[in-house]
């Protein structure tokens, strides 16, 4: 029988914490690098002086510990947990919510949770979305991803004929990102969920923006390709950072895929803003 | 590029009918902030006649919800957030007589059409750069609707925002004007 690894709630409280105040004031040296890189290739003025003030936020927020963006977003966890641990001291939920209340009251990040009707404040950012994978192994691996309001809005699913095929895919996502101009905060990265059911495939797609840019799909090639070709086309529509035209309207487009129904082909496109916050940790 | 123009608020109609779309300008002076709920309370009294907490006319509203202050500071990071969202309740404070606008993203044709009429100015402001922004704040306090929490309509005292028009008082539009020299596809 294999032995069961304890973790406690105060553990994983206190790690998530810690995730989600990095993630809010720490932008990832790979988002940093491909903005860096989209500067220096950006011939629109307007386009390279917005790419080099968002630049310039990204040291000033990591050395000062400021929020990036004033929308320090709705609090996104995915947790891998390992069938052999054992959670001690409280609830696993609870102390992962905990971590997300202390998080956005220690760091003075905004609370951006408000009962949708009413629109009334929740007053703590929580409660955050949590997703959960059982897992081999006896550890924890968290992803904190503060998610904002502006590029979720841009997002979409959309159930395609079954036989709509990869172009008529690469024509859906070219015209959403073409629709969504300036709003989404370009330079985005859109992340795709080909497959699946209807949730399955927004999952997909939200998974598929924590892959670190630069990273091409590695299990399927017609999605390496997918990708590649698509970017291209987005950055032809001319519409560059902020809308101020230009040649880096995406940094990357990252695609995942699973079977679907053979009655259904469901694609599902999560768009993100150039404040790609996301950091993860294995306890 | 060609230098920022420095402008101050209250806009007047001399200084709008002199911006045009695609100018990058430093802003200074006082602004408003506001937002989805703010925007609806705003438009439901004054459709209904009844007094609203803050001067519209000659004004300029920055559509954003700033991160809370920390201890010592004036205020969180503050940027902008999506314009698009204020559009219904728009036309309504152009009649009234606002001026500016501060946000991002694209404007409905409704109000590009008050905007021309009404000869007011719609500013982009780079969204995501919340920390750099936050430095042009000097002073920052609740003007009305504080039971909104982060929504509630603030007064802000700004020094040198650094803004480019978007739509003019004449109709151009940086997005539309930017996007067809770039853009390479059909």
């Amino acid at each position: 029988m294999s032995s069961l690894r304890e973790i406690s709630c105060k553990t994983i409280r206190d790690t998530v914490e810690r995730l989600f105040l990095e993630a809010s004031t720490d932008l990832g040296r790979d988002v940093l690098g491909a903005l860096k890189k989209a500067a220096s290739a950006e011939k629109s003025e307007l386009g390279r002086f917005a790419l080099e003030r968002i630049i310039e936020n990204a040291r000033v927020a990591r050395e000062e510990s400021l929020p990036l963006c004033q929308d320090t977003g709705m609090a996104v966890v995915f947790m891998e947990i390992g069938q052999d641990v054992h959670v001690t001291g409280g609830n696993l939920y609870d102390a992962i919510q905990e971590g997300v209340r202390r998080a956005y009251r220690k760091g003075y990040l905004r609370k951006s949770l408000c009962d949708p009707l009413s629109r009334v404040n929740t007053g703590d950012n929580t409660p955050a979305v949590i997703h959960t994978e059982v897992v081999p192994g006896d550890r924890i691996r968290f992803m904190a991803m503060p998610k904002g309001g502006g590029s979720e809005n841009m997002s979409s699913v959309k159930m395609l004929l079954p036989t709509t095929g990869i172009e008529g895919i690469r024509k859906l996502i070219v015209d959403k990102v073409r629709e969504a101009g300036p709003n989404p905060c370009p330079p985005t990265i859109v992340g795709v969920g080909i497959g699946g059911s209807i949730e399955q495939a927004a999952l997909l797609a939200k998974k598929a923006l924590l892959r670190p840019l630069g990273k091409r799909n590695r299990r399927d090639n017609r999605l390496a390709k997918l990708e590649a070709e698509t970017l291209k086309e987005i950055n032809k529509l001319g519409i560059g950072p902020q809308g101020y035209g230009g040649r880096n309207t995406s940094l990357a487009v990252h695609v995942e895929m699973m079977p679907c129904h053979i009655a259904s082909l469901p694609v599902a496109i999560n768009i993100q803003c150039h404040a790609a916050r996301h950091k993860e940790t294995v306890i | 590029m060609k230098k920022p123009k420095s402008i101050h608020t209250p806009l007047d109609d001399r200084v709008c009918r002199g911006l045009r779309a695609g100018d990058r300008v430093l802003l200074s002076g006082e602004v408003y902030t506001g937002r989805d709920v703010a925007h609806q309370r705003l438009y439901e009294a004054i459709l209904r006649c009844k007094k609203i907490p803050i001067p519209i006319r000659g004004e300029t509203i920055f559509y954003a919800a700033p991160t809370p202050a920390r201890p010592g500071r004036i205020i969180g990071s503050m940027g902008p957030t999506t314009s698009s969202r204020m559009d219904t309740y728009t036309p309504k404070l152009l009649e009234m007589g606002l001026k500016g606008m501060i946000g991002k993203g694209k404007r409905s044709a409704e109000v590009i059409e008050a905007m021309k009429k009404y000869g007011a100015v719609y500013f982009g402001a780079i969204g995501g750069v919340a920390a750099l922004m936050a430095q042009c704040v000097r002073r920052a306090e609740i003007a009305a609707y504080e039971e909104l929490g982060p929504e509630a309509v603030m007064r802000l005292t700004v020094e040198d925002l650094p803004l480019v028009v978007v739509n003019d008082v004449q109709g151009g539009d940086l997005y539309e004007k930017a996007q067809h020299r770039f853009r390479s596809i059909k």
